[in-house]
């Protein structure tokens, strides 16, 4: 287990560097940049010599491997540098821009799987057929509506024409509530879908015949077996849709003006702010690679016969002993432990 | 069935094969009753596909379905609601918002071409390339894919987007360009198992030339899974380049682009709801008919 996260983690750093690297490539081959921009501005007056400082001043006059090596053991370090426009610390702006953006992504997670359930339960279970075939066509529309074109409705309708929420950031919950729920609706797309699709199969394995033979009800078949195999697609999704969340939480902070990493980032590429750009990226890569770690963590907690690194956690080791179930690497096949039960 | 009834009046009286012949015709429905079925048991499909035309219809030849001048300013007819005379209403400068939808389709939709253009043919250029040579080229166009995929994809084309700057091709080949690694990784797989297939291995020993191999066995393979990933990819990409639009980084005003229009209307969302309605309810009839006739395709080609 230890050498497995020190091998993951050191691949994450790699994955960081490149993406970093990739980053610095990209924007570096930019023409201008906004200081360069601001020298050469008629307007703005500015001396020759105070050229040179500005340029000293953010490392702008020293060769490009200088520049990339330089900000490269910044960042190793936490430091992203600063903002060409406003000249504060990079970190700093993320700092205060994060809080916002961080409850308005964790909230619209929340709603993004409350809405995936919901619509993955009443497509297998609904009683009706008709709203079977209904829920069943939820994950092609929420797939198929832009964020932008579901906040927009969204504020025009709840905030102007009904006034159930306030149209512009107010630092309340009620404010945070339109915006998470447009942002979970974008999540819930791949999520419900792949939900719906798994709990089916799940539903046509022969363990779940045998617990209908045997008499469990349908609701105490659903809690105890087919819920828990049916949710690591879920899982493994949960960690790829992070990228969505990010994606729709620019979108969203710009249809609800509310301040945040997205609007950071947007800013920032009107003006042709690079080591704000640069940061964003680094950040939200960071985060995406970790999440996806967590998840890749968290599989053998939801399935005990998944491996981590060819050797089961201590406990699962244990209880197969007991139950002599037979532990099968990265290929789980859908088992339930009451099959096993006399 | 024609040339039974035509040899019909040459046979020898009193043989007639033709009712032996017929019978089975004559249970089964002829052929126009037969596709107006299979078109009202798919009529979704019939309508994805009619929305999918009129739209490209539209970026064709916008002249002909458009009212108005897209850009003609009318101070005198600003923020009008919508009319016959004009459809979607009217802008704040005046101008006709069906006209301007219309001609937005031509942005819109070339702009998600050309990115599913350079997402599919640079993608699978390189996973080609790092499924049929293998070693160290594969090692590294993988690790490449593995980077790509762990930035998150919107902000890589947000980050593209500051490189070539802002306007409706520059943001449709970042959206392309993020969209590589995805088609990449697809192709590599499919050129992988095409390699190791018992029949490129008997075309190995029978002498072809690895060209020809290629050619003839690897490529005709790969289409089919290509294509239905295009498809899938093209509602994405119509998504993305609206939203980069939206977000002021991809078409500039005063070209019409889909993104672009709802987000001049939103000035005016609370009394003028059509000017962000209609362009949006435009954005989601197109990219619901794609992935439509995209999920018809993939499931018709895993069957």
């Amino acid at each position: 287990m230890g050498r497995y996260l020190a091998r993951r983690g050191a691949q994450a750093v790699l994955v960081l560097w490149a993406a970093y690297t990739l980053s610095f490539v990209l924007l570096s081959a930019l023409p201008g940049d906004a200081v360069t921009n601001r020298i050469q501005n008629p307007e703005a007056n500015i001396s020759p010599e105070g050229a040179r400082t500005l340029l000293a001043y953010y490392g702008l006059d020293r060769p490009l491997w200088e520049q990339y090596a330089h900000s490269l053991v910044g960042a190793s370090r936490g430091d992203l540098g600063y903002s060409l426009t406003t000249a504060q610390p990079v970190r700093e702006l993320l700092a205060s821009a994060l809080p916002s953006t961080l409850q308005l992504t964790s909230l619209g997670l929340v709603f993004g799987v409350l809405i995936a359930a919901v619509v993955a339960v009443a497509t297998n279970y609904a009683p009706w057929r008709w709203l079977r075939t209904l829920t069943a066509s939820g994950p092609a529309l929420f797939a198929s509506v832009p964020t932008f074109v579901a906040g927009i409705v969204a504020l025009q309708y709840l905030s102007f024409r009904y006034g159930l929420i306030p149209s512009v950031d107010d630092g309340t919950f009620r404010a945070l509530v339109a915006p998470a729920a447009t942002l979970g609706l974008v999540v819930a797309a791949p999520l419900s879908q792949v939900f719906a699709t798994s709990i089916r199969t799940t539903r046509s394995q022969p363990f779940v015949h045998v617990l209908h033979a045997k008499g469990a009800r349908e609701g105490y078949i659903f809690r105890k077996d087919v819920l828990r195999n049916s949710s690591l697609p879920v899982l493994t999704l949960l960690g790829l849709a992070f990228g969505e969340l990010i994606a729709g939480s620019v979108v969203t902070e710009s249809v609800y003006a509310r301040s945040g990493v997205g609007q950071l980032v947007v800013g920032a590429v009107n003006t042709q702010d690079l080591p704000v750009v640069q940061g964003v990226v680094l950040l939200s890569t960071a985060a995406y690679v970790l999440i996806n770690l967590v998840v890749d963590l968290a599989y053998p907690f939801v399935d005990p016969r998944i491996l981590v690194d060819g050797a089961p956690r201590g406990a699962t080791r244990r209880r197969a002993r007991q139950r002599s179930v037979v532990v099968e690497p990265a290929a789980p096949r859908l088992l339930p432990a009451e099959v096993v039960m006399p | 069935m024609t040339t039974v009834v035509d040899t019909g009046s040459v046979t020898r009286p009193g043989t007639d094969p033709a009712p032996a012949l017929e019978q089975p015709a004559a249970r089964e429905r002829p052929l126009p009753v037969r596709a107006l079925a299979w078109l009202g048991g798919h009529w979704t499909l019939v309508l994805a596909v009619a929305v999918v035309a009129l739209v490209l219809a539209w970026a064709v030849v916008p002249g002909a379905f458009a009212s108005h001048d897209p850009l003609a300013v009318d101070p005198a007819g600003k923020l009008r609601a919508p009319s016959a005379e004009h459809w979607f209403g009217t802008d704040q400068l005046g101008r006709d918002l069906y006209s301007r939808v219309v001609h937005g389709a031509r942005a819109s939709l070339s702009g998600s071409a050309i990115a599913v253009a350079v997402g599919a043919v640079v993608g699978s250029l390189l996973g080609a390339l790092a499924g049929w040579f293998g070693g160290v080229l594969d090692a590294a166009i993988g690790r490449g894919i593995d980077v790509l995929l762990s930035i998150p994809g919107f902000l890589l084309a947000i980050t593209i987007v500051v490189l070539l700057g802002f306007g409706i091709v520059q943001a449709a080949v970042a959206v392309g360009l993020t969209m590589t690694a995805t088609f990449a990784r697809l192709i590599r797989s499919e050129v992988l198992r095409a390699r190791t297939s018992t029949y490129v291995e008997a075309a190995t020993t029978s002498g072809a030339s690895t060209w020809d191999i290629l050619r003839r066995h690897v490529v005709p393979n790969s289409i089919a899974p290509t294509l239905s990933l295009v498809t899938v990819q093209l509602g994405i990409a119509i998504i993305w380049i609206a939203s980069l639009s939206f977000l002021g980084l991809g078409a500039q005003p005063p070209d019409p682009e889909w993104g672009r229009l709802v987000s001049d209307g939103r000035n005016y969302i609370a009394s003028r709801g059509w000017l962000t309605l209609w362009p949006g309810l435009t954005v989601v009839a197109v990219v619901l008919a794609t992935n439509h006739i995209s999920h018809h395709l993939t499931r018709r080609d895993a069957s």
